[in-house]
C-alpha cells in the first residue's frame, strides 16, 4: 500500500525528494499549510535555505504541528536546511523546530567553492558506500543524550544523526540516484 | 562507521546543486549591507550585490560595471544566505575578481554593459558556478554549454514592466514542450536553428525540462507579477529594482516571497498584496526605444 509522506514545501528542493518518493513505493504530499499534512505518515524538510523556510514555516504556523507530528511518533528527516530546522541550537537567532538535542554549525565547510562531493558510510545503511554532496552545509557540532551519531567524515565532523524516528542529514540524498535512505524514511513511516 | 571516499568540489552536480536549493525561493538585488540584511529577514533565499539596481542604471546611463569589492564583502559580513554578484558579459577578469571574494553565485549579466560583443565568459573553467539571462531555448542552451549552472530569464530590467520576462518564459518552455515530440533527426535540424549544442538539445528533450534551474527575471514589481512568473513554470524570482524601489521595501519583500510559495493559492496573493504601498514607478517597455532594451546583449 502506497504510504503518503509530506514534503515541506515553502522553499527548496522539494521536487527533488518527491521524485525520489515517486520511485519508492510513497505518495508525496508538498506541504505548504496545516491542511495538507492531514494523514501524512511522515515528513520531510528538504534542502534550502533555513532562514526562508524557517520564517515561512513561522507565519503559517506550521511549527506547532511538525511538533506534534514528531511527538506521534512519526518520522521526520531533514537534509541540510531541514537538518538545520531540527536542531535546537544553530548559533544564530533563527525559528527553529528543536526536535533533535543537537548544536548545528551552519556553512561550516565556507562558501559555495567549498562545496564537495564524496562517499560516506552510514549507520544501518548496507550495500556500500553512500555518495553525498554538500552544498553550503551544515554540519553537527554536538548531540545531547540519546541522539546517535550515524554517519562522519573522515576527520571525525558529524554529518548524519538519528533520534528515534527523528533524523538529520548535512547532504543531499535527493541529488543523487541513490533511493537507499528514502526508502529507509518510507518503510520507517509505513510501520509507524 | 568512517568515510573513504576522495572529496570532489567544483562538480556540475555541486554547482547546479546551489540553484536547486533556491528553487521556490526570491533573489533580491541590494545595493548596501543594510538592503541584504532586509532582505534576509523578508526571507530571500539569496541576495544578489550589485552597485546600483537596474532603474538607477537605466536612469543614470554611463558604463555599468561590476560593483566595488568593498561593497560585496560588506554584504557578505551582514547575510548567511548565498551572495550573488554581477559581472559584464564577457568580462572574465570581473568573474575571476567575483570568484576570489568568495561570492557564491556569479550573474553574467546584460544588465551590466557588456566588456565583449562576441564571447561570453568560458563559465566551465570556473569553481564558482554561474547564472545567465536568455530569451529562448537556444540561449539558454548556448549558456548552459559554456558552463551557466543556472539560467533565468531576461525580461527587461529596471522597468517594473513585466512583459518581457512573461515573454521569455513563455517561449522557452514552449520550446521545450516542443522538442519533447520531435525524433531525433528533428532535433538535430532544430539544434543547428537556434544554434544550440546538440547534446544540450537532446538532454533538455529527454528531461522535459531545462537541465539547469531555471528562474525569471526583469521587471517582476508585484506579489501577482511573482505568482504569473511561477504559474509560467519558473523555478522562483529574481527582483531587482522590484524591492528597493518601492515604497515599502520590507512589506513588499515579504509579499513577494510568499506570493512565490503559494503561486497558486491566489486568496493568499490577494491577502499579501493588501496595502503594500507604492510599487517602483516603472517605464512601459512598449515606451523604450530598442536601442533601451538591455534584453538584446547578449550573444
Amino acid at each position: 500500500m502506497s504510504v503518503r509522506i509530506g514534503v515541506l514545501a515553502l522553499q527548496g528542493d522539494f521536487a527533488e525528494h518527491g521524485a525520489m518518493l515517486g520511485r519508492l513505493d510513497a505518495e508525496p504530499v508538498e506541504v505548504r499549510q496545516r491542511s495538507d499534512m492531514d494523514g501524512i505518515a511522515g515528513l520531510i524538510i528538504p534542502g534550502g535555505e533555513s532562514t526562508t523556510i524557517g520564517k515561512l514555516m513561522e507565519r503559517y504556523a506550521l511549527r506547532g504541528p511538525i511538533q506534534a507530528l514528531a511527538e506521534a511518533g512519526k518520522p521526520i528527516w531533514g537534509t541540510c536546511a531541514g537538518l538545520i530546522l531540527m536542531a535546537r541550537d544553530v548559533g544564530r537567532r533563527q525559528p527553529l523546530l528543536n526536535l533533535l538535542d543537537i548544536t548545528v554549525e551552519r556553512n561550516a565547510f565556507g562558501r559555495q567553492t567549498d562545496s564537495f562531493e564524496t562517499d560516506l558510510e552510514i549507520e544501518g545503511i548496507s550495500g556500500g558506500p553512500f555518495h553525498a554532496v554538500f552544498i553550503r552545509a551544515p554540519v553537527v557540532r554536538a548531540v545531547g543524550p540519546g541522539v546517535q551519531v550515524l554517519s562522519r567524515l573522515d576527520d571525525g565532523t558529524i554529518v548524519a544523526v538519528r533520534h528515534g524516528r527523528l533524523f538529520g542529514t548535512s547532504f543531499h540524498p535527493e541529488l543523487t540516484g541513490d533511493t537507499r535512505l528514502h526508502a529507509g524514511f518510507v518503510e520507517m513511516a509505513r510501520h509507524a | 562507521m568512517s568515510s573513504n571516499g576522495a572529496v570532489s568540489k567544483n562538480t556540475e552536480t555541486v554547482k547546479r546543486g546551489l540553484a536547486q536549493m533556491l528553487k521556490g525561493g526570491v533573489i533580491m538585488d541590494v545595493v548596501t549591507a543594510e538592503q541584504a540584511s532586509i532582505a534576509e529577514d523578508a526571507g530571500a533565499a539569496a541576495v544578489m550585490a550589485l552597485e546600483r539596481v537596474p532603474a538607477d542604471i537605466r536612469a543614470d546611463g554611463g558604463v555599468a560595471r561590476m560593483a566595488d569589492p568593498e561593497k560585496i564583502l560588506e554584504i557578505q559580513a551582514a547575510v548567511t544566505i548565498p551572495v550573488m554578484a554581477k559581472c559584464r558579459i564577457g568580462h572574465f577578469v570581473e568573474a575571476e575578481v567575483l570568484q576570489s571574494l568568495g561570492v557564491d553565485y556569479i550573474d553574467e549579466s546584460e544588465v551590466l554593459t557588456p566588456a565583449d560583443e562576441e564571447h561570453h565568459v568560458a563559465k566551465a573553467g570556473f569553481d564558482v558556478p554561474f547564472v545567465c539571462g536568455c530569451r529562448n531555448l537556444g540561449e539558454a542552451l548556448r549558456r548552459i554549454g559554456e558552463g551557466a549552472a543556472m539560467v533565468r530569464t531576461k525580461g527587461e530590467a529596471g522597468t517594473g514592466d513585466v512583459v518581457e520576462a512573461v515573454r521569455h518564459m513563455r517561449r522557452v518552455m514552449s520550446e521545450l514542450r516542443q522538442i519533447q515530440h520531435m525524433r531525433p533527426d528533428e532535433l538535430y535540424a532544430y539544434a543547428k536553428e537556434i544554434q544550440a549544442p546538440l547534446n544540450l538539445v537532446e538532454e533538455a528533450a529527454e528531461l522535459g525540462r531545462m537541465p539547469v534551474v531555471n528562474f525569471a527575471a526583469g521587471g517582476i514589481a508585484t506579489p501577482a507579477d511573482a505568482a504569473l512568473m511561477m504559474r509560467l513554470g519558473s523555478d522562483g524570482n529574481f527582483v531587482g529594482s522590484g524591492i528597493f524601489k518601492s515604497g515599502d521595501p520590507a512589506l513588499r519583500a515579504r509579499a513577494i516571497v510568499e506570493a512565490t510559495t503559494n503561486f497558486e493559492d491566489s486568496a493568499l496573493v490577494a491577502e499579501v498584496s493588501r496595502n503594500l504601498g507604492e510599487p517602483m514607478v516603472g517605464i512601459a517597455n512598449s515606451s523604450l526605444q530598442p536601442e533601451e532594451m538591455l534584453a538584446g546583449r547578449g550573444w
